[in-house]
């Protein structure tokens, strides 16, 4: 091969130091030493053993080939395996049958066509190595002067520069014209509602019943025992037509009943349980997960998310996590049925903190 | 190829010449085939992570592509009707039964989705991968800082693509995916009540964050990826490839088998390699079975659920903020505890978008680099880069707190104060500790360079002890080990007014702590003077 010169002849003159490059940038704080050693120039070729030995090379061919029919079988047993794994019987296994021998079928077609066509490339191609010539990214002198005159030329022709108004009228009108393409995403979200407003109410009213998650059915406090933990929807909100997820993202709550002597009230909260009763927001005040895990002997909630606790006992506050504010409590109290009811909607937004909220 | 001329002769042209011939003679490919068929193209295994990249890439748009024909982005509520029993008659958006019915009742629809998801973590992987050996080999220098910015903006891209796509089937860990980013976004000064309004067309959940996505997931965001790639590649064969260092292989020379025949049958079997690793890891492993989650639900959670993989570091970051990061100032609320991550976070993409630019300033090296450099070569880029690791898995560690508590019977604020410090001091440890170890290393190179490495033959002398000989290295392999270059700390020179201005002074201190610990490659001068087979 004649380009496969490995005489490395041309080459024991260049030392890796960029010293010899064509071009004279500078080094910057590079320590060019004068006594480093020469580049010796590529080493002896080494001739694989399916170069030197025919029936290797034999061999290698016929494993090529081996694997190509191989990879063809694979192929056709995964179109097989399309008819043979039918999946129609609702049930789950079959489902799993026909995912693992259709991929397997795809798997030996593909690994063996792909291995088969590497071992070609490393064993029975011609083993050669080509020695490129580098050259500056940058290109000739003469290219860059070429390319400079032409910016030259169009400037001069244009007069980009020496009409400064034309120019500079160009920029601003470039600049003014995304605009209308900016205000056309206001209709992202409905145009006649404001996202302040929204975030600030829930579906919770006076009055409301207090009703499980995701039945519907109301809840007496009677059913509520010492200890116990409900996840606890409007209601009404299971029956809703549109926005129920909207609405339930906001107005999730959870309801625990504690012994009354271990739960540590607000002053101004007193009013706003029901005999160790009491009612909580369920969306985290950090981002927004639902807080659902509660630990009943501690009164600890935890948000799995990014692990914030708030102490039920200690009108939620935060003691450990990310989230700053205590859960939003819901004020409740009972009807004249005994079903757990509302007293107002939350007090405070619920959910995550948002910039306009104070 | 032939000429044009009309062949008047009798001797034929086989079908592929005169193919070749016409088509050629309508889009002057030979130029092209003649330009880069020949290419050398120098080859290490460490030069295959982003071929994993670009195949796993390609593997990710064909499974895609079939797909899209089944999916259907509609957040429309329907009742379940399809084949997985247990979730008949619930109540889930079109987007969730589309994927039921990809998984349950199209044959072969679960495999290519298992595809798609192994694909796209692997894709992740990889280039996460390929940036960290373009990192410490130096393969960012000059002329190559551009593609390294592009890279990085193809792996930022590549996260994009993945949280996009994860958040399609709207089950309910994508969802409380999605309740995270609106959280996030809420938190942000100023736009970012309006931002979240304005995204999810209304209120948290709403009906159009799917069909949303979804135009990002399979139109513009892989446009952009494609872009990237394209131009990341052009710029591949625009530099010609980095090479180790090696006899024979110098700044002025691209060494390595032609791109035709041996180079592309490498990497045209490697594609297939790669395609089916992922079918069989598809065919094995279960990824994301939203059928056990079931459909979004504002409500109910799963502890110790994990986002995909690459999403971790962000998770983590929010898990490591102390308690009560939220203040109410100026009667507006300043939530300190998502603004520190996403700030921090942003500093850290920042650094690594412009190191190679940071590092070119510093050296005041202006030419072109086409060895890549081993890592003990450079022991301060190596010690940054093992800080930023550091840094890094900190963040992607604290995303996994609760399951490492539970794990290891920890407590959760033990854990979260464990990797605190990690995040905070682990760089500086790592920092110190790579920076040793290169030198290490490098005062072992140079042992071996100038007294030869220890062949295990023993031999008794004269005087009857037993001495190992020690064997000089062939100038082939010395060479390897010698052929570096070191950067001296830069001294502050006053500049034409005679001042010494504060960059100036920035610049050397940066220098000094980049280079004054150094290990100068052996001369041939030393070998000279100290020679010695023994000693
Ligand atoms: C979609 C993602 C990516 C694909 C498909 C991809 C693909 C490739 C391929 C095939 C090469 C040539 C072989 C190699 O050196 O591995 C390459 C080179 C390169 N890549 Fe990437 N890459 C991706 C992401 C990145 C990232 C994230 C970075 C860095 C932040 C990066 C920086 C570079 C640089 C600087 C080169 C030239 C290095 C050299 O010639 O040695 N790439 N890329
Ligand atoms: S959302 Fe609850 S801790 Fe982050």
């Amino acid at each position: 091969m004649a380009q496969d010169d490995h005489s490395g002849a041309e080459l024991t003159a260049a030392d890796s130091s960029h010293a010899a490059h064509e071009s004279d940038a500078s080094p910057g704080t590079a320590l060019i030493v004068q006594d480093a050693f020469a580049n010796p120039g590529f080493p002896p070729h080494r001739p694989r053993v399916t170069d030197e030995d025919p029936k290797r090379e034999k061999r290698a061919q016929r494993t090529v080939y081996t694997l190509f029919y191989l990879s063809a079988l694979g192929s056709l047993w995964a179109v097989a395996a399309y008819m043979l794994f039918p999946m129609e019987s609702n049930n789950v296994g079959d489902v799993r049958l026909n995912n693992l021998f259709i991929g397997l079928g795809a798997t030996l077609a593909l690994l063996a066509l792909g291995i088969g066509i590497v071992h070609w490339g490393k064993a029975v191609m011609v083993d050669v190595e080509l020695v490129d010539e580098r050259h500056e990214v940058g290109g000739s002198p003469e290219t860059q002067a070429a390319a400079a005159k032409v910016f030259a030329d169009a400037d001069r022709e244009s007069g980009f520069t020496r009409r400064a108004v034309i120019r500079n009228s160009l920029i601003g009108a470039l600049v003014v014209f995304p605009l209308p393409a900016v205000v056309l995403f206001r209709g992202f979200a409905p145009q006649d509602e404001l996202p302040v407003p929204l975030l600030s109410h829930t579906m919770w009213r006076k009055g409301t019943r207090l009703a499980l998650d995701p039945s519907g059915v109301a809840i007496k406090a009677s059913d509520v025992t010492i200890g116990s933990a409900f996840h606890v929807i409007p209601e009404g909100l299971a029956e809703l037509e549109h926005g129920k997820l909207e609405e339930k993202a906001k107005a999730a709550v959870l309801l625990m009943r504690l012994d009354p002597s271990e739960l540590n009230q607000l002053p101004e909260r007193e009013s706003w349980s029901y005999d160790g009763i009491v009612a909580y927001s369920k969306i985290c005040t950090h981002v927004g997960c639902p807080v659902a895990l509660y630990e009943q002997h501690t009164h600890h909630l935890l948000c799995p998310c990014h692990q914030s606790q708030f102490d039920v006992a200690n009108h939620c506050e935060v003691i450990f996590g990310p989230a700053k504010r205590p859960l939003p409590q819901l004020p409740i109290a009972i009807d004249d049925e005994g079903y757990l009811i509302a007293q107002s909607d939350f007090t405070e937004p619920v959910g995550p903190s948002f910039w306009e909220r104070h | 190829m032939s000429t044009a001329s009309p062949t008047t002769g009798t001797q034929k042209r086989s079908f592929t010449t005169a193919a070749a011939v016409y088509v050629n003679e309508r889009t002057s490919v030979a130029g092209f085939i003649k330009e880069l068929g020949r290419k050398a193209f120098p080859d290490h295994w460490s030069f295959l992570l982003g071929e994993v990249a670009l195949f796993s890439f390609v593997v990710i748009l064909i499974s895609g592509t079939f797909l899209t024909f089944f999916f259907q982005a509609s957040m429309a509520e329907v009742h379940y009707d399809g084949s997985y029993v247990p979730l008949k008659g619930v109540e889930m958006s079109v987007a969730m039964a589309s994927t039921l019915d990809i998984s349950f009742d199209i044959r072969g629809g679960l495999f290519v989705r298992q595809m798609h998801h192994w694909a796209a973590l692997l894709f992740v992987a990889a280039i996460g991968l390929h940036m960290l050996r373009i990192y410490f080999t130096g393969a960012f220098r000059k002329p190559r800082e551009f593609n390294w910015v592009i890279g990085f903006t193809l792996f930022i891209l590549a996260m994009a693509e993945g949280f996009t796509g994860y958040s399609l089937p709207d089950d309910l860990l994508s969802g409380n995916g999605l309740r995270i980013i609106d959280g996030l976004i809420k938190g942000i000064p100023l736009v970012g009540t309006w931002i979240s309004f304005l995204l999810f067309g209304g209120e948290f959940p709403g009906t159009q964050i799917v069909g949303r996505l979804y135009s990002l997931h399979i139109m513009l965001l892989p446009a952009l990826v494609i872009a990237f790639i394209a131009l990341h590649l052009v710029f591949v064969v625009v530099h010609k490839h980095t090479q180790y260092a090696g006899p024979g292989k110098t700044q002025q020379n691209a060494v390595g088998p032609p791109v035709l025949p041996v180079y592309a049958a490498k990497a045209g079997g490697f594609f297939f390699i790669i395609f089916g690793v992922i079918a069989l890891i598809a065919s094995l492993f279960t990824i994301n079975p939203i059928w056990n989650y079931g459909p979004y639900d504002p409500s109910p959670v799963s502890a110790g659920t994990q986002p995909d993989w690459y999403i971790g570091f962000a998770d983590g970051a929010l898990r490591l903020i102390p308690p009560g990061w939220e203040f109410v100032w100026l009667d507006r609320t300043w939530s300190f505890n998502i603004l520190v991550p996403l700030i921090a976070i942003g500093i850290f993409i920042v650094l690594v978008l412009l190191y190679p630019f940071i590092e070119a300033w510093i050296t005041g090296d202006k030419r072109e680099h086409h060895i890549a450099d081993r890592p003990r070569n450079a022991p301060t880029r190596t010690a940054i880069g093992a800080a930023g690791v550091t840094f890094y898995a900190g963040l992607w560690a604290a995303a996994s707190s609760d399951i490492l508590a539970t794990h290891f019977s920890l407590t959760m604020e033990g854990v979260i104060h464990a990797l605190q410090a990690v995040v905070i001091l682990g760089p500086f440890v790592a920092f110190f500790i790579a920076k040793r170890v290169c030198i290490a290393l490098q005062k072992k190179d140079r042992e071996i360079v100038l007294h030869g490495f220890e062949s295990g033959r023993i031999v008794r002398l004269p005087g009857g002890e037993f001495i190992e000989v020690h064997e000089q290295l062939d100038e082939y392999d010395r060479w390897r080990l010698v052929s570096f270059e070191t950067y001296e700390p830069l001294m502050i020179r006053p500049n034409a007014r005679g001042k010494i201005t504060v960059g100036q002074r920035f610049r050397a201190s940066l220098s000094r702590w980049f280079f004054e610990d150094r290990i100068a490659p052996v001369t041939k001068g030393e070998i000279e003077s100290g020679h010695g087979g023994h000693h």
